[in-house]
């Protein structure tokens, strides 16, 4: 018998586009947000921060379930979506990914807003005086110089997209191929008493977070050493 | 050039911390314009405020003919479009790029126009050796030089030094100053130095504006507006001539340099002058002393014969400036009452002003 069934392994492909997926997607996003959060100072900043700090306290039973009556076909986005013709969300891959999303957010928002506010205002009005736009200052220097907070951003967002379980079994059932992730088969192993298996799995994403963390680690001592 | 018939001409209130600032500056289109003050005046603030970098200031900003702020019209145009080359008290150069890439980060901007001469900068800052480097590995002054050349590559329209020179070693200090000094010749456009060394306003400025608690309180050209008797007491050791010459003699054996300026002839201590060449003097007022007659049994090395202009009273009561006209070169000296009275001196007068040659040369 091999280690893992055609089923195990279908989770764990699965599991890791998902992580890969939403981790990419939250990059894109996040990194505009916790610029804005870091120098914005609209009144609205702390609200808006609050809000994508709320999955860190919010039970991921309760994210999946509000997220299941807004996208069910009852719920206002839902409906919304049925208007323009659009499939709904809840338990498909789609969906999985924007509860995913939301539910990481803050893992990856986070690391990137504190990355911008240690770079302080000097380099930025630096590259204001030297003729850079906001857009090009962004690029060409808040980026670069936050670059060990995309990295942490983008570890932990992927590692706690690849662990979750509560937001999954809400919005994404548990539909083999398509939204049966791996800690969703661990807990079926495991009710199934097949332990043998639910090691095997739990030992890959042991592994998989293991790595992601000393990787982060390796590369923020090389910056370090280097500079 | 029909730019160059306006400067800079600023109008702005506003408050910053304790600090309420009202300044109203009108500099001219050339030259280096120092912003002169004791520590707490306001004077990077205002730097700041011409730069669009602080907002706070509600008034007027115009430059040549372009209008940079103007509060009754809500027009603001911010820093990236006013074509600034601002180098920072603390140089503060991108981490993350080399020495090369810092240098042509502003260049790059401006689409590396050919009137900016990349290579003879660099050369003139000596640079060239370090333009792989990383800039973490770089001392102060070399970081302070790049970020000097980095602004002059950007081709500004405006440049706008704030103490610059400030966080460096005294060994640092002295080779970047004599850098601006020879930039200064060569230099296109108008710069901004702020400064609360008198020695590096002498050595730099053609104009000035003494900036104290948040007011500016004179402005004008560098010589004649040192030698104001009027100047609040906390400008207090800064008062003093600066006297411009040419190097005419070198006497190798007692190190001395000879300098003629329209007053007569100055013999200061040699500092790697050459014979020939333009020179800068300033002549503090506690350096001067006063004499009826050119007296032969001194160890002062300078006699100039002068007349007097002025006198005022000085920030202690028992002192005086006096202010002197040495051949069209206004002096200032800082004498007692006593020694006023004990002379009879009185306006018209003619004096003789003894110079120690050891308190010259910054």
């Amino acid at each position: 018998m091999s280690l893992l069934s055609g089923e195990d392994l279908q989770a764990l492909w699965l599991t890791l586009r998902l992580a890969t997926t939403v981790t990419v997607l939250l990059l894109l996003l996040g990194a505009p947000l916790a610029w804005w959060l870091s120098q914005t100072r609209s009144r609205w900043r702390r609200p808006i921060a609050a809000v994508v700090a709320l999955p860190l306290v919010l039970p991921p039973t309760v994210l999946g379930f509000y997220l299941l009556m807004l996208l069910g076909p009852h719920g206002v986005v839902g409906r919304l979506m049925a208007a323009l013709g659009l499939a709904t969300l809840p338990f498909t891959f789609q969906g999985l990914v924007v509860a995913s999303m939301l539910y990481s957010l803050p893992f990856v928002v986070q690391p990137l807003h504190n990355a911008f506010d240690a770079i302080g205002r000097q380099p930025l009005e630096v590259a204001a005086c030297l003729g850079a736009g906001p857009l090009d200052r962004f690029v060409s220097v808040a980026l670069p110089l936050a670059l060990p907070g995309v990295v942490t951003g983008a570890v932990l967002g992927f590692a706690h997209t690849v662990g979750e379980f509560g937001v999954v079994l809400m919005i994404g059932g548990n539909i083999p191929g398509l939204t049966r992730v791996v800690s969703m088969r661990i807990y079926d192993h495991v009710q199934a008493g097949e332990y043998h298996q639910a090691h095997v799995l739990s030992l890959c994403l042991l592994l998989v977070s293991f790595v992601a963390l000393l990787a982060t680690s390796l590369l923020r001592s090389r910056r370090h050493a280097r500079a | 050039m029909p730019e160059a018939e306006h400067g800079l001409y600023a109008k702005l209130a506003w408050r910053q911390g304790a600090l309420a600032l009202d300044v109203d500056f009108d500099l001219p289109p050339r030259g280096i314009t120092a912003l002169f003050g004791p520590s707490g005046a306001g004077k990077t603030s205002c730097l700041r405020a011409i730069a669009g970098l602080e907002r706070g200031g509600r008034g007027r900003v115009t430059f040549g003919k372009q209008v940079w702020q103007d509060d009754a019209h809500r027009v603001f145009v911010p820093p990236h479009r006013r074509r600034l080359g601002y180098v920072f008290q603390e140089p503060s150069l991108f981490e993350h790029r080399s020495v090369a890439g810092n240098l042509d980060f502003g260049f790059r901007r401006a689409g590396r126009p050919a009137h900016v001469d990349r290579e003879g900068l660099i050369d003139r800052f000596g640079l060239r050796a370090l333009l792989d480097r990383r800039v973490d590995t770089l001392s102060g002054g070399e970081r302070q030089r790049v970020a000097m050349v980095r602004a002059l590559l950007s081709d500004p329209a405006l440049l706008l030094f704030d103490e610059p020179l400030s966080a460096l070693d005294v060994a640092a200090r002295s080779e970047l100053l004599g850098c601006l000094e020879s930039l200064h010749a060569s230099l296109a456009v108008p710069m901004i130095y702020v400064s609360h060394n008198i020695d590096e306003v002498a050595r730099l400025a053609d104009h000035l504006v003494l900036l104290d608690a948040g007011h500016v309180v004179a402005q004008g050209p560098l010589q004649a507006t040192l030698t104001r008797l009027d100047l609040p007491p906390a400008l207090g050791e800064a008062v003093g001539a600066v006297i411009e010459g040419r190097v005419t003699g070198y006497d190798a054996h007692d190190q001395l340099i000879e300098l003629a300026f329209s007053g007569g002839k100055l013999w200061l201590p040699y500092r790697h002058e050459v014979v020939g060449q333009a020179l800068r003097c300033r002549i503090g007022a506690r350096d001067i002393v006063l004499a009826r007659a050119p007296v032969a049994g001194s160890s002062a090395l300078n006699q100039i014969p002068c007349r007097i202009l002025a006198m005022a009273d000085a920030d202690h009561p028992s002192q005086c400036l006096v202010q002197l006209d040495a051949g069209g070169s206004i002096l200032l000296a800082r004498i007692t009452r006593r020694s006023w009275h004990a002379l009879g001196l009185a306006p018209g007068n003619q004096i003789w002003a003894q110079v120690k040659a050891v308190a010259l040369g910054a």
